[in-house]
């Protein structure tokens, strides 16, 4: 017979769900943001002319719908290149470069704000590129961009929803398992919201301390 | 010493300096005077090396400034500036304010650069602000800041661009006593400056620029009192209305 009411096994399984959402949130975060200075700060460092062919990379992951890069990313990498990757490795892959493309646009602005004449001074000072971008760009660049890189990180939490069609069996999916079982799509909905909020809030928290504790002015 | 031999510098089709040729000597405090356009700030960018130069050249104890094997991060370990624009780093306080440059660029011991940043701060009058962050500050207050910023890595020469302009009036004397402080204790600076009092006060020779050309030289006594170029008696008598 089936089961029909709600276990602690299913609670189990949703929480291997959300396990799932948060490995492949923080791999593709982290990566997505290394690469995302990497790719902001050459953008801004090259002109635009230079760095026109990133920046047209940049635009397609950003402008074509996750769903699609994850399907067509699974059929280029598995069947086209023939290479035998986990669907974990292909949404970490495709959700990096989806964060690294608004995280280039991100970091660009947080150079942008610090002013010239700040970078100017710190030169003037003897400080090397390296040592003004360590010491003034990084820090300064960092308060500018947080609230924009908080925004991002969540997004790229909920947007992980999608990773389904790479067979990962994320927390949305595992809700829908559950769903399809015990035929309770409201309750399992709300259990899966609250989920993802236990997720989110401690982010947006950290992201809401840093601001007040970087607030001297 | 600095020697500025038949510089000429253009932004796009504006050439702001036409051959500029200048010594200023060790313990020389030279004042730069002239309407705006006339060249004077861009003069000091350059002799930091932080604006290139299009012919002539520019010389900082015998080291040509924009040669392609000097080493620019190290000249300017000698040759303080500060802007208009204070430009302190808001997420520092004033003491790694002055600190930054001494530990990253010298390589000095956070100790013994806080000791010299505190002499320093003292020194213009900052002793009681050193964990103050910048954004606190008054713009005088922030000036002073930038000054003794400069001050820590024991420049041998100081440069000054207008360094009063941005300031209410009423900060402005607090700044001009940091200055004056400094020509006493026998700084070579060169100031570009807007106030003539200060400049007739504090200079051992007054440079007048215009139009991207050192229209004259001399002791402020000539300058001031004697003027010989017909633009200089033209600046002269408009600033002083």
């Amino acid at each position: 017979m089936f089961d029909t009411a709600l276990t602690a096994n299913d609670f189990i399984f949703l929480a291997k769900g959300a396990w799932m959402t948060i490995l492949v949130t923080i791999v593709s975060v982290i990566a997505g943001t290394v690469l995302g200075i990497v790719f902001g700060t050459f953008r801004y460092q090259v002109g635009p002319i230079w760095a026109a062919p990133l920046t047209f990379v940049l635009d397609i992951f950003r402008s074509i719908p996750l769903l699609i890069q994850l399907v067509l990313a699974n059929a280029f990498l598995g069947t086209v290149l023939r290479l035998n990757l986990s669907g974990l490795t292909i949404a970490c892959i495709v959700l990096s470069m989806y964060c690294a493309a608004y995280c280039a646009e991100i970091v660009r602005g947080g150079i942008e704000a610090v002013p010239t004449t700040t970078r100017r001074a710190a030169r003037s000072l003897g400080l090397t590129w390296w040592q003004d971008m360590r010491e003034i760009v990084l820090p300064l660049a960092t308060r500018v961009a947080l609230p924009s890189w908080i925004g991002l990180a969540l997004g790229v939490m909920k947007d992980s929803a999608l990773v389904y069609v790479v067979q990962v069996t994320e927390l949305l999916r595992s809700t829908q398992i559950l769903i399809t079982r015990l035929q309770e799509p409201l309750l399992l909905l709300m259990i899966c919201g609250a989920f993802y909020f236990v997720i989110s809030f401690p982010l947006a928290r950290f992201g809401g301390y840093l601001e007040k504790r970087w607030s001297h002015d | 010493m600095i020697e500025i031999e038949n510089v000429r510098k253009s932004f796009g089709p504006l050439e702001v300096l036409k051959g500029i040729d200048l010594t200023v000597q060790n313990g020389e405090v030279l004042t730069v005077i002239g309407g705006s356009g006339s060249g004077k700030s861009t003069l000091l960018t350059c002799i930091n090396g932080l604006e290139p130069i299009d012919s002539g050249r520019i010389l900082i104890d015998g080291t040509e400034v924009h040669a392609k094997g000097t080493d620019l991060n190290k000249l300017r370990r000698k040759v303080g500036i500060v802007f208009q624009q204070w430009n302190a780093f808001p997420h520092l306080t004033v003491l790694e304010n002055v600190t930054l440059a001494p530990r990253k660029v010298l390589g000095m011991a956070r100790a013994q650069a806080e000791e010299i940043a505190v002499r320093q701060l003292n020194h213009v009058g900052l002793g009681d602000k050193l964990k103050t962050y910048p954004g606190r500050l008054s713009g005088g207050q922030q000036q002073r800041m930038a000054i003794a910023r400069a001050l820590a890595m024991s420049p041998r020469y100081m440069l000054f661009d207008e360094v009063t302009s941005a300031l209410d009036p009423q900060l402005v004397g607090e700044v001009l006593d940091t200055l004056k402080m400094l020509a006493q204790e026998g700084m070579t600076m060169i100031l570009v400056t807007h106030e003539m009092a200060f400049a007739r006060d504090v200079s051992d020779r007054v440079a007048f620029f215009h139009q991207g050309v050192m229209a004259e030289i001399g002791p402020p006594a000539h300058i001031f009192g004697d003027p010989q170029h017909p633009e200089t008696r033209k600046f002269l008598s408009s600033s002083r209305q």
